[in-house]
């Protein structure tokens, strides 16, 4: 009877420990915020002022939840379901510590990189559904940046397969027993986290919802709690996206005494703090540059990151 | 790109910098003594209402939200017979107390004022005297002004001259 059920524990587990974490981030990243700004953040409800979590979840889901009369109904309520599915989907795959995980595909990568891809969907389905210039345009620039952004994301990722000669994401843990990727593998590293940020549309690279110029973007006529997933599904991305960092390129879960599952968790912190922190401290960029960045500069840079680095794997074999 | 990570650094580094929040209820903040706050009305050193009820702060109230009614004592004093501030509208813009020409209107660094009910903002003129002078100790209107009242007749206050008697031809 157990070997059937632990599949479904570790489901559990993953769901109640992402989705708590999504909620508990709107805290963490509010202290975070504050505390770059010389000021304390939410620090009234609660010890630390973790009930704000709390309160904000109750406003969240006590809110009217309003569809526009001129939007399209049923997209409109589907655009919101589709950011989290995806998110919540790509944890499958995600192994927290050796073999505490939903699936461990062969091709995990690819999954990953798939799931994060449809989440696009969303986006443009929520600002064409919302029927709204600002929302459309908004929902335009988001299909643009992540078209553009998910070509160097994957090819920024294949020279850590190369290295490690294999997509499934624990193999690729394992490999990095001696060293991790993040040396080989520094200008990957640094072009996977650039395409992350704009993968999950944070800052700098929130142009999809860019406040000074499209009022909130595609979910300018969202609220409660439909409003609700598209943040728990942007923190869930982040959550992502640092994981896989950690994952690729820090060596997930490997690290002296402490148990692995803890390293793993501290590793993923650190990054998504790191989130914050470009929040915290970097300019929004004009569209065009972010666009001519993107084609110009990380496309080709990836490109030849992939060439020199199975260039020196061939040489050494 | 290096500017980016430099900025990216000078933010990390504000983790460490001093708080610039004031932990409100806890501590409170200080206020200078001219701070636009709660609206009060002031008397005399010697305890007499310093307000004439010249209506002069009512009309520069730029929000409407003063109304009095003038009326005289057996001494001739005018004074009002009620004073009401409604402060659900006031702006704290401090125009009545510079139009006031007795002192008596004037705004104290005094901001808690919150209520439950709109209507309890409404302050009437028991809410809104105060016992003492306010800012300005030694002044006394009905002292150093030229009119006569009862106990005090034309010449008799301060730095006033005598009258002069028409009816004399006397330098």
């Amino acid at each position: 009877m157990t070997w059937n059920l632990f599949p479904l524990v570790i489901i559990a587990v993953v769901l109640f420990v992402v989705l708590n974490l999504a909620a508990g981030l709107i805290w963490v990243e509010r202290r975070l915020l504050a505390l770059w700004q010389d000021r304390y953040g939410p620090n009234r409800v609660g010890p630390f002022g973790l009930g704000q979590v709390v309160a904000d979840s109750v406003k969240m889901f006590t809110k009217e939840d309003w569809v526009p009369p001129f939007a399209d109904r049923p997209v409109f309520v589907l655009a919101p379901a589709i950011i989290v599915a995806t998110a919540l989907l790509s944890f499958a795959v995600v192994p927290f510590s050796p073999g505490f995980v939903v699936a461990d595909l062969d091709i995990g990568i690819l999954f990953l990189l798939a799931m994060s891809s449809l989440g696009v969907y969303s986006v443009v389905l929520a600002g064409w559904a919302s029927n709204n210039k600002y929302s459309l345009l908004g929902g335009i620039r988001a299909a643009a940046q992540m078209l553009s952004y998910e070509v160097f994301m994957g090819l920024s990722l294949l020279g850590v397969v190369i290295l490690a000669g294999s997509f499934r994401i624990s193999h690729i843990v394992e490999a990095q027993r001696g060293l991790w990727f993040v040396v080989p593998q520094f200008l990957g590293f640094v072009l996977f986290l650039i395409a992350g940020v704009a993968e999950t549309r944070r800052l700098p690279f929130d142009l999809a919802e860019a406040e000074s110029e499209l009022i909130a973007g595609f979910h300018s006529e969202y609220s409660g709690m439909k409003f609700g997933m598209f943040f728990v599904g942007e923190y869930i991305g982040v959550i992502l996206i640092s994981a896989t960092i950690s994952l690729l390129f820090f060596g997930g879960w490997l690290g002296p005494i402490l148990p692995p599952a803890l390293w793993f968790a501290a590793k993923t912190m650190f990054f998504i703090c790191l989130f914050i922190l470009f929040r915290a401290a970097l300019p929004r960029p004009r569209f065009d540059q972010l666009m001519s960045w993107g084609w110009k500069v990380m496309l080709p840079l990836s490109l030849l990151n992939l060439l020199v680095t199975g260039a020196v794997v061939l040489a050494r074999k | 790109m290096l500017s980016l990570v430099r900025s990216l650094w000078e933010v990390f580094r504000h983790a460490f910098a001093q708080r610039v929040t004031v932990q409100y209820p806890e501590e409170k903040p200080y206020l200078a003594p001219r701070y636009r706050g709660r609206i009060v009305l002031t008397k005399d050193p010697d305890g007499g209402e310093r307000c004439v009820a010249c209506n002069l702060c009512a009309v520069a109230c730029p929000v409407d939200c003063i109304s009095l009614q003038a009326t005289e004592d057996e001494h001739g004093r005018r004074y009002p017979e009620f004073f009401r501030i409604n402060f659900s509208r006031c702006i704290f813009c401090g125009y009545c107390e510079e139009a006031c020409p007795t002192y008596a209107i004037q705004l104290t660094p005094d901001f808690e004022m919150g209520e439950y009910k709109r209507q309890n903002l409404i302050y009437e003129k028991a809410d809104l005297q105060i016992e003492g002078p306010g800012k300005y100790p030694d002044y006394n209107f009905w002292r150093v002004a030229g009119v006569a009242i009862g106990g005090k007749d034309k010449g008799e206050a301060e730095n006033e001259i005598a009258p002069v008697d028409t009816h004399s031809l006397m330098p």
